[in-house]
C-alpha cells in the first residue's frame, strides 16, 4: 500500500514513516498491537482513522481489530490532545462555587467546547469529577499543575501563562 | 482416541477427551440451551445461557466451553441452574427492543425461542435501551445494532471463516457495540456483502435488504412483464423454510409456488450457468493456448469478486471476464428474450431468486447494465422467496409439481452443480474435456473437487492440451490461503474456482438459517446434506453437460453466434477494478 498520510515536507518524519518504523520494530512479535499503537500515539499525538487504517494494513490485520483495541482502552485517543490539558472540576463543591461559569469562560476565550482542542494544538478543555482538592474550590488542573480558588478574571491570565510558556520553550 | 467418562444428571456418558460438557450432554440426549455458541464457529462462553453445575467446581460454569474430565459429575437441571439461565436471558431482554410482532425474525428468533423455552414471563430488571442508528448504507445487508445481543457470532464468521474482518466488538461497557471500525456503515469498510454474518445472527440484528415489495409492485403492475430466474442452490434449501428436512430438493414445487405468486415466466439460472460454462470454458482454452493470464479464476461469486477488488487487486487480470449466471440471464432477459417473444424490453421486470445477499449488490454494479437497462431489477434471497410464498397463503408442501417455462428453463446437471463448491470446476471440466478431446467422458464425476475440505486440488489429462491443474476454494478464509500460496509461488494452477461462501452457494448468505441448537443436534454438517442432494439430482438428470443443452445451442444459432463472439463480448463479459478496502484510504492521498 502506498503512503496515504499527509506528511508535510519539512516535517522530521511523516506519519507513515513513523508507523513503518514502529511496526517494523515489533515485526513478528505476538501481541504487539498495544505497544505498537502506544508508540505510534506517542509519536503522532493521537490515533486518527487514517493512522489506524495504515497501522492495520502495515500489520496485515483488519481495521476492525485495530479499532476494537483503540476504542476499548482509555489510554488511546482518536482526537488530538493539546499540549496543555485543562481539566476543570465539576464536582459538587467546585460547582457550587462557580466552576461551571469558569468552564464557560474558558470555552469563550479559547473558542472551543468541552472535549475539543484549539486549532493551534495548544489547549484541550475537559470537565472532570472531584479532584479531591475541595479546599481549593473552584479548582482546575493544567497537565499536572493545580490552580485553585479561581475567579472568572483568572481565566485569561491562566491562558496567557501557558501561551508564554510554550513560546519560551519554542525559542 | 482417548475417552473420558462422566455423569450428567445421573446418566453415564463416554466422550472423547477434549469434548466440552455441552457436547457430552448432547451425546447423552440432554438438552442444554445455548445462545452465543455456534458449532465450529463461535466458542467464547460469552452469554452464560448454557451454565451447569459441576461438582467440585466453584459457581456455575458455561458448558459450551468447559472441558470434560474423568469422573466429572454434572447437573444441568437444578433450581440454581434454571434460575441463573433465566436471569441471564432477562438481563439480555432488559435492554432489548421488544418488537417481536414486526421483527423479521419473529418465530425464527433464537432469543425469542429461548425466552419461551426458559419460561420467562416477566423481566425483573429494567435497562436503558441503546439507540444506535440503523445501517442501511448498502444494497445487501441491513444492520440494526439495537437488537444485537453481542454474541459475536458474526465477528467470528467474518474474521475466522471469511478472513475479512469487517466487524468487531467496539468500545466497552454499556457502549459496547458490534460494528465496523468507527461504527462506520458497512459500505465504507471492507465488507464483501457475503451475508455469512446474516446467516449466523441469532436475532434480528442482521438481515438482507428487503426487495420483496418491489417484486410485489411489479407483479401488480399490469404494464410489467415479470420474468424470474432461480439459482441452482435455492431448490436445495427452500424446503427447509416449510419444515422439510435439510437436503430436500424442491425444484418443481418451487416453480409451482412462484407461478402462483403471479410471475409471468419462470426460468432457470441453471440455463445461464450452462452458458457461463460455454463462455468461460472457451475463455480458458483461449488463455491456455494463446498465452493468456493464468490461472484463470472464476468470477461468478460477487462476494469473491469484491474481495478480489479490495484485498487482492493483483489477481484482477486472472478473473474470468464471463459474467455470473445471474447477470448473463439479466442481460439476455432484456435482449434475446423480448426479441424472440416480441415483447417490449422496457416492460420487462427481471427478478432473480438467489441463495446470496451479495447478488443484491452485484445487480446494482455499474458493469451490469449492458442490455441498455438495469439487467436485473430485483434480487430475492431464498428466505425472501419463502416469506412471499407464506404471505401469499400458499401451502407449499401440497402444491403440484410444475416445470420451468421455455426456452430459458432448460438446463443440465452441470448448471445445477454450480450451486456447490467445486461445481463450476466440475461443470467446466466436463465441457472442456469433451470439446478439446472430441471424446465422450466415461465418468462425469470429478470427485476430487467435491466435498467440504477448504482447498481441493486435481489434475486432469486433456490431450492434446496436456495436464490441467485445478484448485477449488470455498469460504474467503480458504481463498486467502490459496491466493497466498499462488502469490508465493508455492503452487501453480491453470484454473481456480473460488466461491465466497462456505460450501459454495448452498451455504450462501441468503439461504434458510440453521440455528445454533439445530447445528448442534444434526449428526451431519448441514452443508453436506444440501450438497449431497444437489449431486443426487445431477446424477438423475438426462443432460449433464453444458455443451449438450439444446436451448444453449439454439441461443448461439439464433442470437449469440459463437462463444466469445461479438454479441457475447458485449452482453456477457465485463472487467473489474481495484477498490479501496476502507473509505478513509480512498479519501486521503499523499
Ligand atoms: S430479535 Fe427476536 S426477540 Fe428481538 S424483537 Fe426480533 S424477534 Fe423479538
Ligand atoms: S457480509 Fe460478509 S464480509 Fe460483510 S460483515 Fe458480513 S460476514 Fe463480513
Ligand atoms: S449482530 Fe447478531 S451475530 Fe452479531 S453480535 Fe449482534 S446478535 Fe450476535
Ligand atoms: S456461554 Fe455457552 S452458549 Fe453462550
Amino acid at each position: 500500500m502506498s503512503c496515504q498520510c499527509q506528511g508535510k515536507t519539512g516535517e522530521k518524519e511523516s506519519k507513515c514513516e513513523i508507523i513503518d518504523r514502529v511496526v517494523d520494530k515489533y515485526q513478528g512479535q505476538e501481541g504487539s498491537m498495544i505497544p505498537v499503537l502506544h508508540e505510534v500515539q506517542q509519536a503522532i499525538g493521537y490515533l486518527p482513522e487514517d493512522v489506524q487504517a495504515y497501522v492495520a494494513e502495515k500489520m496485515g490485520v483488519p481495521l476492525s481489530e485495530v479499532y476494537g483495541v483503540v476504542s476499548f482502552y482509555a489510554l488511546f485517543t482518536t482526537e488530538p490532545i493539546g499540549k496543555y490539558k485543562i481539566s476543570i472540576c465539576l464536582g459538587t463543591a467546585c460547582y457550587v462555587k462557580g466552576s461551571g461559569r469558569i468552564l464557560e469562560e474558558f470555552e469563550k476565550k479559547l473558542g472551543i467546547k468541552v472535549g475539543e482542542t484549539t486549532e493551534d494544538g495548544l489547549f484541550t478543555l475537559e470537565a472532570c469529577r472531584c479532584l479531591g482538592a475541595c479546599g481549593l474550590a473552584p479548582v482546575l488542573v493544567v497537565n499536572e499543575n493545580v490552580h485553585g480558588r479561581l475567579k472568572i478574571t483568572d481565566v485569561p491570565e491562566i491562558i496567557e501563562k501557558y501561551r508564554a510558556m510554550s513560546r519560551e520553550e519554542a525559542s | 482416541m482417548e475417552m473420558v467418562n462422566l455423569t450428567i444428571d445421573g446418566q453415564e456418558v463416554q466422550v472423547p477427551k477434549g469434548s466440552t460438557v455441552l457436547e457430552a450432554a448432547q451425546k447423552a440426549g440432554i438438552d442444554i440451551p445455548t445462545l452465543c455458541h455456534l458449532k465450529d464457529i463461535n466458542k467464547i462462553g460469552a452469554c452464560r445461557v448454557c451454565v451447569v453445575e459441576i461438582e467440585k467446581a466453584r459457581g456455575l460454569q458455561p458448558s459450551c466451553t468447559y472441558p470434560v474430565t474423568e469422573g466429572m459429575v454434572v447437573r444441568t437441571n437444578t433450581a440454581m441452574v434454571r434460575e441463573s439461565r433465566k436471569a441471564v436471558v432477562e438481563l439480555i431482554l432488559s435492554n432489548h427492543p421488544m418488537e417481536c410482532l414486526t421483527c423479521s425474525r419473529s418465530t425464527d428468533c433464537e432469543l425469542q425461542a429461548l425466552a419461551k423455552k426458559l419460561g420467562i414471563k416477566e423481566i425483573r430488571f429494567q435497562g436503558e435501551n441503546s439507540n444506535f442508528p440503523m445501517d442501511t448504507s448498502n444494497p445487501a445487508i441491513v444492520r440494526d445494532p439495537n437488537k444485537c445481543i453481542l454474541c459475536r457470532r458474526c465477528v467470528a464468521v467474518c474474521n475466522e471463516v471469511q478472513g475479512v474482518g469487517a466487524l468487531g466488538l467496539n468500545e466497552r461497557g454499556f457502549n459496547s457495540i458490534v460494528a465496523p471500525a468507527f461504527q462506520h456503515p458497512l459500505s465504507e469498510v471492507n465488507c464483501v456483502y457475503c451475508g455469512q454474518c446474516v446467516n449466523v445472527c441469532p436475532v434480528g440484528a442482521l438481515k438482507e435488504k428487503d426487495e420483496m415489495q418491489k417484486v410485489w409492485d411489479a407483479i401488480n403492475d399490469p404494464e410489467k412483464h415479470v420474468v424470474l430466474q432461480t439459482a441452482p442452490a435455492v431448490r436445495a434449501a427452500l424446503g427447509e423454510e416449510f419444515g422439510l428436512p435439510i437436503g430436500t430438493i424442491v425444484t418443481k414445487k418451487m416453480v409451482a409456488a412462484i407461478r402462483r405468486l403471479g410471475i409471468d415466466k419462470i426460468f432457470d439460472t441453471d440455463f445461464t450457468a450452462d452458458l457461463t460454462i460455454m463462455e468461460e470454458g472457451n475463455e480458458f482454452l483461449d488463455r491456455l493456448q494463446n498465452g493468456g493470464k493464468l490461472p484463470l479464476m472464476t468470477s461468478c461469486s460477487p462476494g469473491w469478486v469484491k474481495y478480489c477488488e479490495q484485498h487482492y487487486p493483483e489477481f484482477l487480470d486472472n478473473l474470468s471476464t464471463a459474467k455470473s449466471p445471474q447477470q448473463m440471464f439479466g442481460a439476455l432477459a432484456k435482449t434475446y428474450y423480448p426479441e424472440k417473444c416480441g415483447i417490449d424490453a422496457a416492460k420487462i421486470f427481471s427478478v432473480s431468486v438467489m441463495p446470496c445477499t451479495a447478488k443484491k449488490y452485484e445487480r446494482q454494479r455499474p458493469e451490469m447494465m449492458d442490455s441498455g437497462f438495469v439487467d436485473v431489477d430485483a434480487v430475492l434471497t431464498t428466505r425472501e422467496l419463502a416469506a412471499m410464498i407464506k404471505e401469499a397463503g400458499l401451502d407449499f408442501n401440497s402444491l403440484p409439481e410444475e416445470d420451468y417455462d421455455l426456452p430459458m428453463g432448460i438446463s443440465t446437471g452441470a448448471g445445477l452443480i454450480f450451486g456447490v463448491t467445486g461445481g463450476v470446476m466440475e461443470a467446466a471440466l466436463r465441457t472442456v474435456y469433451e470439446v478439446v478431446t472430441g471424446k465422450t467422458l466415461e465418468k462425469l464425476e470429478f470427485v476430487e473437487v467435491r466435498g467440504l475440505e477448504g482447498i481441493k486440488e486435481a489434475t486432469v489429462d486433456v490431450p492434446p492440451v496436456g495436464t490441467v491443474k485445478v484448485a477449488v476454494a470455498h469460504g474467503l478464509g480458504n481463498a486467502k490461503k490459496l491466493l497466498e500460496r499462488i502469490k508465493a509461488g508455492e503452487a501453480e494452477y491453470h484454473f481456480v474456482e473460488i466461491m465466497a461462501c462456505p460450501g459454495g452457494c448452498i451455504g450462501g448468505g441468503g439461504q434458510p438459517r440453521v440455528t445454533g441448537p439445530e447445528r448442534m443436534s444434526l449428526e451431519d454438517n448441514y452443508l453436506d446434506l444440501r450438497a449431497q442432494a444437489v449431486y443426487n439430482e445431477d446424477k438423475s438428470m438426462k443432460m449433464r453437460k453444458s455443451h449438450e443443452n439444446p436451448a444453449i445451442k439454439t441461443l448461439y444459432e439464433e442470437y449469440l453466434v459463437k462463444p466469445l463472439g461479438e454479441k457475447s463480448h458485449h452482453l456477457l463479459h465485463t472487467h473489474y477494478q481495484a477498490k479501496p478496502k476502507y473509505q478513509v484510504l480512498a479519501e486521503k492521498e499523499c
